[in-house]
């Protein structure tokens, strides 16, 4: 299993040095510039010039890369023009964010989805099945930024129950119950399209199993039925499920940029794309490729989580 | 009977859940509490730092913290004394000494005096300055006319041009000139824009990234105190989410206000305040070559467009129609004489008939928004249906905003016909000395886009500039403006008014021309 592990995290090196150019090259690549953009309507050539200047921008464009990688990894992430602070530590305190939302989100969505799965699935064709189906379809078809909105509107503004953005009150919060009154809403609407595409797959993945024969021979020597499905059923069936859990991961944590607009979530996403807007080119830089490693980080855990439970995937 | 019992059962699930929310929610919602004014921004500031940011939502911040050596008076964008009580020019215009107020004191608790005015100027245009490292600083071009700084005494300051300038004391009031503390720039380096101490009524209090910047009533404050103990500025960049945070009761006041969401406001417990800033949207039109290198067929688009259309109907009355190059918000230079060009299509037709351009094709460049810019997709789309409309067959093109720039700064030629543009300037000079001379074509390095071209405005632009008396610069630009108006180089099309919200808790609150956001007077009961 070590050397697995070991031969995964390898091989992730030559995808992260792939994301570095790619995104280095897209950001140099798109029109506009940093100085066009800090200047705005002041920008003449010869203003530009200057301020490229003095923002390193005038040097060569490979020069630049390397430059950019060296520091990458002796841990110095460069400097944000538009934020003016190290781009690590933006990138820090926003993935933080990010990753409460993403995590309690993917949690709610994971539980709901394979609990609603289980469900439809023991009772095919049945009441709450074709309620859960109906409800799913209906999860999946509402776009989440929508959904958003539409819950700010009803429980912020006209019931005033719940906060309409932002991470903590800016008066007499910071603690967790304050934490968790303004995560309801975000993580809610981030979790609903992805608890339906898990509720979906985790039903027919059940219902595959079901059929099996071991399945009916549990059920004849007499094994509880909440043991059948819980054990030994859910148990197959999670070998085809966790891939899903590992891709929709990766759904909530970039489903959550537009959650982050809408919410004003202080997370990463939002960060991105103000940094786009600005052409901050070395935040964007930085954080494409934080973001990049820990996708790729979540997605060896699923990988070794499923050779853990399926032996047959090793090697 | 089955439809019901669901029914009857997601009812259930639904009070459920109101419930459950409820007890998590109720006791998180007491309103902004008292004394405190909450501020929803449209971004997060770059920085505090007054000579390194260039955005007018920084500014807001800014101009609460900082002092600079002269201040918009109240109401216009006329200078009057600010940490400067008064100035003599020379004769020649080149010579500016300043009389500094007495007993001004930084945030840090060091002292402001002349010494601090060299250093604030010496860091921004010096490349040798020691501190010269702690920007870049953008709109240092501000201030390039310096040619050297120099310390009389204590609290009196000379200030040399290299050539007579005359919007420089606008400039001074322009938050650029902002006075910032050199120890405490000493002391943070480049970090002195999370760290700012300037000598304004409130001081900085605390920057907790993407959620606030918190700034305090200075208690040492040399004139009247602050009428809040504390300022909160948030950054909501969602229009959407900023208008629901108003509803909500969550911010006190809520700047550039979405023009669909103003109906929302009308009632009680919400007041709207408005403000005519100096603020120009227009068209700029190609008069190198194709139709529009013709006066007749430009002054045809100025009648052809339905000005009254655009502000009401797709502005929801945000803005005024445009006059002129020149917008009203500059009392002393505007010319009050130039009246719009009325929405006459007939008359655009006959024009275009005239100068034989019937059916030309023209190519329209449209921003999807940007700064100032108001709602450029609509406001591009309804000029392209009252161009249509006379005859013309208008192409649009639409870019993001940095892409837009680069497009259209470099100048129209080859491309396109016509572009939207909208500036926002703190003088009346600015605007067209750098977009309607013919030494600011853009091989030039100006922002005449549209290659537009007479000698005389030249020569009044030009005098403009080195008149030290108020009145003959005033002079010269109302003539440039009656020119401009007949020459139409420009659709003029807008000047924006800006606009703010405020819950009932909140009095006091007047915008300034000049759309910086002083707070010092407001009461948050």
């Amino acid at each position: 299993m070590g050397a697995y592990i070991l031969k995964r995290l390898i091989s992730a090196v030559p995808v992260l040095l792939g994301i570095t150019i790619i995104v280095f090259l897209i950001m140099a690549m798109i029109p506009g510039d940093p100085a066009t953009a800090i200047l705005g309507s002041y920008a003449t050539p010869e203003n530009v010039e200057k301020l490229n200047r003095d923002l390193g921008l005038d040097q060569p464009l490979i020069n630049r890369y390397f430059i950019w990688l060296g520091n990458m990894l002796t841990g110095d992430f460069g400097r944000s023009y538009s934020l003016n602070r190290p781009v690590l530590d933006e990138i820090l305190d926003r993935f933080n964010a990010t990753l409460i939302l993403a995590g309690v989100s993917f949690v709610m969505c994971s539980v709901l989805g394979i609990l609603a799965g289980v469900v439809s699935a023991t009772r095919q064709y049945g009441f709450a099945d074709k309620a859960i189906t109906f409800i799913v379809l209906i999860g999946i078809s509402v776009p989440s930024f929508f959904l958003g909105m539409m819950m700010i509107l009803l429980f912020a503004v006209n019931l005033r129950l719940l906060p309409v953005s932002g991470m903590y009150a800016i008066y007499g919060g910071g603690d967790l119950p304050d934490l968790a009154r303004h995560l309801i809403m975000p993580a809610t609407a981030l979790a609903v399209v992805a608890t339906g595409v898990i509720a979906r797959l985790s039903r027919s993945a059940m219902l595959e199993v079901l059929r099996q024969d071991y399945i009916r021979t549990a059920r004849a020597k007499g094994v509880d039925e909440r043991r059948v499905i819980m054990g030994h059923a859910l148990r197959a069936a999670m070998v085809s499920i966790i891939p899903v859990l590992g891709i929709q991961a990766g759904f909530v944590l970039s489903g959550s940029v537009y959650i982050e607009i809408v919410f004003q979530w202080p997370g990463v996403g939002r960060m991105l794309v103000d940094a786009i807007l600005k052409r901050d080119i070395i935040l964007v830089q930085g954080g494409v490729v934080f973001v990049a490693g820990a996708y790729v980080f979540f997605n060896i855990v699923v990988d070794v989580a499923q050779s853990l439970l399926d032996p047959r995937i090793k090697t | 009977m089955k439809p019901f019992e669901w029914t009857r059962r997601s009812l259930f699930a639904a009070v459920a859940g109101v419930a459950l929310a409820a007890g998590l929610g109720a006791p998180a919602l007491a309103q902004t509490p008292p004394g405190v004014l909450v501020v929803g921004q449209i971004a997060e500031p770059k920085s505090l730092d007054p000579a390194a940011v260039t955005a007018v939502n920084d500014f807001r911040i800014l101009v609460n913290l900082y002092e600079g050596l002269l201040r918009y008076q109240p109401g216009t964008l006329e200078v009057g004394p600010g940490l400067a009580e008064s100035w003599d020019v020379s004769e020649d215009g080149t010579v500016y000494t300043f009389h500094l107020r007495d007993g001004v004191m930084f945030h840090d608790g060091t002292p402001f005096n002349a010494e601090a005015v060299k250093f604030n100027f010496d860091r921004m245009l010096n490349e040798d300055h020691p501190y010269h490292n702690t920007g870049p600083f953008p709109l240092a071009f501000y201030f390039s006319s310096i040619a050297s700084t120099e310390v009389v005494d204590d609290l009196t300051v000379q200030i040399t041009l290299n050539a007579p300038y005359a919007p420089f004391l606008s400039n001074l009031a322009y938050p650029t000139g902002l006075m910032v503390s050199p120890s405490a720039v000493m002391e943070h380096g480049a970090d002195f824009g999370r760290n700012p101490a300037g000598t304004g009524p409130f001081k900085f209090a605390e920057w907790r990234s993407n959620e606030a910047v918190v700034i305090e009533k200075n208690p040492d404050y040399w004139g009247d105190p602050a009428g809040t103990d504390a300022v909160v500025f948030r950054p909501i960049t969602d229009a959407n989410t900023r208008v629901a945070e108003m509803l909500a009761g969550g911010i006190d006041l809520m700047v550039e206000v979405p023009p669909t969401a103003l109906s929302e406001f009308q009632g009680e417990s919400f007041s709207v305040v408005e403000q005519a800033g100096p603020h120009l949207w227009f068209l700029i039109l190609n008069a190198k070559e194709g139709p529009f290198a013709d006066k007749l067929v430009r002054q045809a688009a100025n009648y052809a467009i339905n000005k009254d259309a655009i502000v009401n109907d797709v502005l929801e009355g945000t803005a005024e129609v445009a006059a002129g190059p020149t917008p009203p918000a500059f009392t002393w230079a505007y010319d009050e004489s130039l009246a719009p060009y009325p929405y006459d299509p007939d008359k655009a037709r006959e024009l275009i008939a005239e100068a034989g351009a019937e059916g030309a094709e023209l190519t329209f460049y449209v921003t999807e928004g940007g700064s100032g810019m108001l709602d450029p997709i609509p406001m591009g789309t309804a000029i392209q249906a009252d161009l249509n409309a006379v005859g013309f067959d208008v192409k649009i093109e639409t870019y993001e905003w940095n892409t837009f720039l680069g497009e259209v700064n470099p100048g129209l030629e080859g491309k396109a016909d016509m572009a939207e543009m909208a500036w926002m300037t703190n003088d009346p000079d600015t605007l067209p000395f750098l977009a309607l001379r013919t030494a600011a074509w853009p091989d030039q390095g100006g922002f005449n886009s549209g290659y537009y071209s007479n000698p005389e405005v030249d020569a009044l632009l030009e005098a403009a500039q080195t008149a030290t008396d108020l009145d003959e610069r005033a002079a010269l630009y109302k003539e440039m403006q009656q020119i401009v108006h007949d020459d139409a180089p420009w659709v003029f099309v807008a000047n924006w008014k800006q606009n703010a919200v405020t819950s009932d808790k909140v009095e006091n609150l007047t915008l300034e021309p000049s759309f910086l956001l002083y707070l010092e007077d407001v009461v948050k009961n």
